[in-house]
């Protein structure tokens, strides 16, 4: 390819899968750094990801663990004075971290786009559905104002709106939840971008809603052949759309990896913690839960050593204090499969099997 | 959980006066009993204000609860569950219909009225951030309920107030901090420490958990549980997470559009809804395990959005959407009836049970349309099991001339494609 040469594999804060080479984003040792009065919150540090064409990406985490500032980073949407990015972000085959910032405007929508957690405060209360499509759709193509708007009205039926005809010359208040977020796929997905970032898409929506929603970013995605990724803090719907995962954790990813072996056979502490403290429909019911103790870590101030350290039930299991002195690198522990954490892969596989498997 | 303060000394600091108005029910005895509960919120235009129609958010509910108890209500937004827990809290005052609190008729008691009640019945709100105030310490705010009751307990407010603090996982130091001082989940803990001041019998928790992060959210609910056990309480909890809901409930209401469709104890429910908007809620939820994404074929998809409570379809609420519906459905309101022990449903169609109306064979034209987004292999299945527990029926609840074989057979196979 002709095109400046990734950063090798093997980066201090986030190895790159083997199979980086047809991913169609590749974002490399992301860091993402806000100064605040309190002092500097370092949002994203370190995390680097690939994503193939066809193949869906999900990022697990909790609020405040950096997986939205992750997003809106390869978007290009944080140029303001306060952050400070680093790191590379790849879209096929082109750098956009240190790109010209009207030429990411150009990818931004075309190329990729972006699907918010509420549709409401990010549509225009102004504006109808309809021109809001249009304008996207404008910004990219040369086309008139009826063209576009017959764009629009194909796009509302595609995402399953019915009557578009009527519904394009509408506004967002008066469509339904579950319509609103349908309008704002639509939205993005106008100009048929290659990547989809999907944040939240189904978190403010009712569960029949939410599989209506996933059934048609799926469709949309067998269609188009996009590459998603999936923000999200409900494992189940990863597990139902994602090939990939990413689990953050304090900013960074804790461990990654194909889906499958990410739930059956998860490598850190806090997926474990995850996984135990969510009551689950497909099981028996438990008699209690398995919390992980204590509360995210501040990004301020995050733990010396391992940022889970504190909350971590093995924190003391590695010799000489390591999780609280040193912070702990991403190791490969399967095929493509890695995780973060000080524990030798035999102790890891040992409280998996006896200790955590059992109980979930 | 760590913070389980399991030493906690369990004391019924408040237990006086006021709650002598009435017995206390014992372990299984019914707390509340509500009948026929309605809440129309009207819709008002024009210069003099006429009222124009009706939000029928709940439009007649049944149901009662035991003592020692929990009971969960689940449905999408705009079901009418909320407006049921704020009308058994009685902070909204019913249109129509009784709620009864251990025997009383509480429906209609003024605020002096419901004062000695409100040491009885509590309630923890949704969202931790706007149900503190911001002005008071935790202190104020979880001694609030001594003040306003007149009780003095044994040892002062303050002690009482910071041993309530431990007993839901706080540290009592954190008596004189402001709320924004706390994270999400132990700003809950602060509200249900506010709730449980009185020691009240029944505790009404509307969507307690989905706020807080799902490490949060585990610890919460088993605090829940642990304050269950240790006092005896008596819940109602109200969310729209269905598995929150099997994990905590004894058993469980489900909603639809201000009614209850289903109402049975969690086995039943879990293992065989009867319902078929049971049976969608169910299979609509996403199962954390990507191994099952090959098998997706019993997932159920429903058409559309729930039509608004402000004119509710004719008969059955859930004939526009449902894949089974018939005439009677669109004409007749199915009764909440006890088809099984523990199990009472409202259908005319029902799943994993006999058709209660069989000689209605032929499907709306909108029950065809929603069975296509039904995949083949539920709706085999639910023929067979249909079949199956029509045959077992020694005393069929409806007279039933025809031969089983029609009684089994399910209406939509009349339109086969």
């Amino acid at each position: 390819m002709s095109k400046p040469v990734k950063a090798a594999l093997g980066e201090p804060a986030g190895v790159a899968p083997s199979d980086a080479d047809d991913a169609f984003l590749s974002v490399r040792d992301l860091r993402i750094h806000f100064n605040t009065d309190d002092g500097l919150v370092k949002s994203v540090d370190g995390v680097s990801f690939d994503v193939r064409r066809g193949k869906t990406l999900g990022i697990v985490g909790e609020s405040g663990s950096g997986k939205s500032v992750t997003s809106l980073g390869v978007m290009g949407l944080h140029r303001s004075a306060n952050a400070k990015v680093s790191g590379e972000v790849w879209l096929d085959g082109q750098e956009l971290i240190a790109a010209d910032p009207d030429e990411v405007r150009r990818l931004r929508g075309r190329k990729m786009a972006m699907i918010f957690q509420d549709p409401l405060s990010a549509m225009h209360p102004y504006y109808t559905v309809g021109q809001q499509i249009v304008e996207a759709y404008r910004v990219h193509h040369d086309v008139s104002k009826k063209v576009a708007k017959q764009r629009a009205v194909e796009m509302l039926d595609r995402v399953g709106i019915p009557e578009p005809n009527k519904r394009v010359d509408g506004y967002p208040h008066e469509f339904s939840g579950g319509m609103r977020q349908r309008a704002m796929i639509a939205m993005a997905l106008v100009n048929n971008p290659e990547l989809l970032i999907a944040d939240e898409p189904t978190t403010a929506l009712d569960v029949t809603v939410q599989a209506q929603i996933l059934d048609l970013i799926r469709d949309l995605q067998k269609e188009f052949g996009s590459a998603v990724i999936m923000i999200t803090h409900d494992l189940g719907v990863v597990a139902e759309m994602a090939d990939d995962l990413l689990v953050m954790y304090g900013g960074r990813c804790v461990e990654r990896g194909p889906a499958e072996s990410v739930f059956s056979e998860p490598r850190h502490p806090y997926t474990w913690g995850l996984l135990g403290s969510m009551p689950r429909l497909d099981r028996e019911e438990t008699d209690r839960l398995i919390p992980i103790k204590g509360s995210p870590p501040s990004l301020i101030n995050l733990p010396e050593g391992c940022a889970f350290n504190p909350r971590c039930p093995y924190a003391d299991i590695p010799k000489d204090n390591v999780t609280r002195t040193v912070r702990p690198e991403l190791t490969e522990v399967g095929g493509r499969h890695w995780a973060a954490c000080h524990m030798t892969q035999e102790q890891r596989q040992r409280i998996w099997t006896e200790e955590i498997a059992p109980k979930l | 959980m760590s913070e389980n303060p399991k030493d906690a000394a369990v004391t019924t600091p408040a237990q006086s006066a006021g709650a002598q108005l009435t017995k206390d029910a014992g372990p299984g005895d019914v707390l509340l009993k509500v009948t026929g509960l309605q809440k129309h919120f009207p819709i008002r235009k024009g210069l003099l204000q006429r009222q124009v129609g009706a939000v029928r958010a709940v439009d007649g509910l049944d149901f009662e609860v035991r003592a020692g108890e929990t009971l969960g209500v689940v449905g999408e937004s705009g079901c009418g569950k909320s407006t049921m827990g704020r009308l058994i809290t009685r902070l909204l005052e019913p249109t129509a219909g009784t709620v009864e609190f251990q025997g009383k008729d509480i429906t209609h008691l003024d605020a002096g009225g419901m004062r000695p009640m409100r040491r009885d019945v509590q309630m923890i709100f949704q969202d931790p951030y706007s149900s503190l105030n911001p002005r008071h310490t935790v202190g104020t705010i979880v001694g609030a309920p001594f003040r306003l009751q007149g009780v003095q307990p044994e040892g002062g407010v303050k002690k009482e107030v910071q041993r309530i603090l431990s007993v839901v996982g706080l540290n009592p130091e954190h008596y004189n901090r402001y709320p924004h001082e706390f994270s999400g989940g132990q700003r809950q803990r602060i509200g249900i420490a506010r709730a449980l001041a009185l020691n009240p019998k029944l505790v009404v928790a509307d969507e307690p958990v989905s706020a807080l992060d799902v490490s949060i959210q585990a610890q919460v609910v088993n605090l829940l549980d642990d304050l269950q056990q240790e006092l005896g309480l008596t819940y109602v909890i109200i969310a729209h997470d269905l598995s929150v809901v099997r994990h905590v409930s004894d058993r469980i209401a489900v909603m639809y559009l201000g009614k209850i469709v289903e109402l049975a104890d969690r086995e039943s429910l879990y293992k065989a809804p009867m319902h078929p908007y049971t049976k969608a809620l169910m299979s609509a939820v996403p199962i954390p395990d990507p191994k099952r994404r090959g098998v997706k074929s019993e997932r159920i998809l429903l058409k559309g959005d729930v039509p608004s409570p402000i004119s509710p379809p004719s008969g059955c609420r859930f004939h526009t959407r449902c894949w089974k519906a018939t005439e009677i459905c669109r004409t007749t309101e199915p009764a909440l009836v006890e088809l099984k022990p523990g199990q009472r449903v409202a259908c005319h169609h029902p799943e994993n049970f006999e058709d209660q109306a069989p000689q209605e064979t032929v499907l709306l034209s909108a029950a065809k349309e929603a069975a296509e987004l039904v995949p083949e292999a539920v709706l085999e299945e639910s023929a067979e099991t249909s079949a199956a527990v029509a045959a077992e029926v020694s005393e069929p609840p409806q007279e039933v001339s025809d031969p089983p074989e029609d009684v089994s057979e399910p209406p939509r196979d009349t339109d086969d494609k």
